[in-house]
């Protein structure tokens, strides 16, 4: 729970919130996969707040799936980020939220996305840039989706990160089962080959979720791969 | 002589040492140049493979946790390849990083068109707020790369820096700024950009023409070319050691309420298909001295 200015906002209040956004129907699938993850993510696990956005210290979480940003903008919203009075405008010309988020507009965005697969390799240069700074601490977050995966830029990520111990980066994958081309061996899989530690977990069970994020993972990156139901289905 | 390539890792690696905030981004080419570097700064010195894709991004990344990246490769993959991240990795995500290539143009005409990138300036021209260096000299090139790391630019300005293997015989005092009038005319305005400027003199020699020497090409030097021109008149040719034209319409937007006449000379865009030396490309393009000559003969009237 959060308190903002006017009001404290759950988990229960998400779907209001996001019933503030229109226009965007076709992201809607993309948006409510990925609404669990958001929530177990800023409510529990990152160490992030509207009053640290530039605390060099703070937890690095980086939407690299822009599609469907509503549920993004809405848990911003009431993380107290960016004031729910913004909700409504989601998409207009005067309004800082797009249909794909944008860093320079968007409080608490640290990248722009919606081009898909920049996300991990600047996660990627984003860890190696704090620890050649000494800044052990902060955890670096990226959130993909399964056919986001498909981008061989991600594979370039994936090769890297590895072999070269990146054991404060994490990749949250939302498997939706939307790639036209499902990966030989599965998701994890992917990840483990190149030395990664990986899991497979229920994307709406928030204690699973939860469990998975915080499992130590000692001198590897580490995969949650989060599945939810089928985006066709 | 070295050439300004041979001045990359020697720079950068005592920027490493002078600078926290510096780390290079290497994709295998150029690593073995950076052996006593990484030993140093282990952390600081990055080769990410054959990935040019992460190249960038991880030097995007490098930039958004506070450090001043030096990502290099040859201009082929350093601009054309990962092209969307170098736009939006950087660009869109408003932060820095300052690119070098190698290269670039015809540099290694053995190694075929796979291995030349003559459209790198005009690729970054469609993007906004680069600064784009092209030394003509290895003592250029160092104070060059010296003024976008940081001792000139901001640490969050996207620099590009040119280095070829092509070189005039002696360097410059250039800035990072400003074009140098080299020579002074009153039939026509020369502007010769970075490794093409002995050529130019050479085939200017006797003329009555202004040369400019431009160094750094973006931003342009709008105020020099227009001081230039308020002596030798409005007739305006550009040499530019990659693609012909690329800076046209850059001159005529510092022309634009003077009649003028502009004559853009350059690589060519139809590949060639040839292998060969350097000098064999140079000429292929026109950019030998005796062509030049007539080129612009023909041209300043």
């Amino acid at each position: 729970m959060t308190t903002t200015a006017e009001r404290t906002y759950g988990c229960t209040d998400l779907p209001g919130l996001m019933g503030l956004m229109t226009g965007a129907e076709k992201h809607g699938p993309a948006a409510t996969s990925t609404l669990d993850v958001l929530w177990v993510l800023y409510d529990r696990v990152l160490r992030v707040g509207p009053e640290r956005t530039d605390d060099p210290e703070r937890d690095r979480f980086l939407l690299s799936k822009g599609h469907g940003p509503m549920a993004y903008y809405a848990v911003l919203a009431a993380k107290g980020f960016l004031p729910v009075g913004w909700l409504p405008g989601f998409g207009s010309y005067d309004s800082p939220l797009g249909h794909h988020p944008d860093r320079v507009l968007v409080p608490g965005a640290e990248i722009g996305s919606g081009s898909l697969g920049h996300g991990l390799p600047i996660a990627v240069g984003t860890a190696l840039g704090l620890r050649a700074q000494g800044r052990t601490d902060p955890a670096v977050w990226v959130l993909t989706g399964d056919a986001e995966l498909d981008e061989g830029s991600n594979h370039e990520a994936i090769a890297y990160a590895g072999p070269a111990g990146l054991d404060r980066l994490h990749t949250v994958v939302i498997d939706n089962s939307s790639a036209s081309h499902a990966r030989p061996g599965g998701i994890a899989a992917r990840f483990e080959v190149a030395g990664w530690s990986a899991e497979t977990v229920d994307g709406r069970d928030h204690e699973a979720l939860y469990t998975a994020f915080t499992t130590p993972h000692p001198g590897r990156p580490r995969v949650v791969v989060a599945r939810v139901e089928p985006k066709n289905a | 002589m070295d050439t300004m390539r041979d001045r990359l890792a020697p720079v950068v690696s005592r920027l490493l040492d002078e600078d926290p905030r510096v780390a290079v981004v290497l994709a295998e080419i150029g690593r073995d140049c950076f052996t006593e570097a990484s030993r140093r700064h282990p952390d600081r010195v990055l080769n990410v493979g054959i990935r040019e894709q992460l190249l960038i991004g991880a030097g995007a990344g490098l930039a958004l946790a506070g450090m001043r990246p030096v990502v290099h490769t040859f201009a082929s993959f350093l601009v054309e390849r990962p092209f969307e991240q170098v736009k939006l990795d950087l660009g869109h995500q408003d932060v820095g990083a300052v690119l070098v290539s190698a290269a670039a143009s015809h540099d290694w005409p053995a190694g075929g068109f796979t291995h030349m990138a003559p459209g790198d300036v005009a690729l970054l021209d469609t993007l906004d707020g680069w600064t784009v260096h092209v030394p003509g000299h290895p003592d250029e090139a160092e104070t060059l790369l010296r003024h976008a790391v940081g001792a000139g630019e901001a640490k969050d300005d996207k620099v590009y820096v040119r280095l070829s293997a092509q070189s005039n015989g002696r360097s410059l005092p250039v800035d990072g700024q400003r074009f140098l009038t080299v020579r002074e005319g009153r039939r026509g305005v020369v502007v010769a950009v970075g490794p093409v400027l002995d050529s130019v003199l050479a085939a200017t020699e006797g003329l009555d023409a202004t040369v400019l020497y431009a160094t750094t090409v973006r931003p342009f030097d709008s105020t020099a070319l227009r001081r230039a021109t308020g002596a030798a008149g409005t007739d305006v040719v550009l040499v530019e050691p990659y693609l012909a034209g690329t800076s046209t319409a850059t001159v005529n937007d510092a022309l634009a309420d003077v009649p003028h006449r502009v004559l853009g000379l350059g690589v060519g865009r139809r590949e060639l298909r040839r292998y060969g030396q350097l000098e064999e490309h140079v000429t292929a393009h026109g950019l030998d001295a005796a062509t030049l000559r007539e080129r612009i003969t023909g041209f300043l009237r």
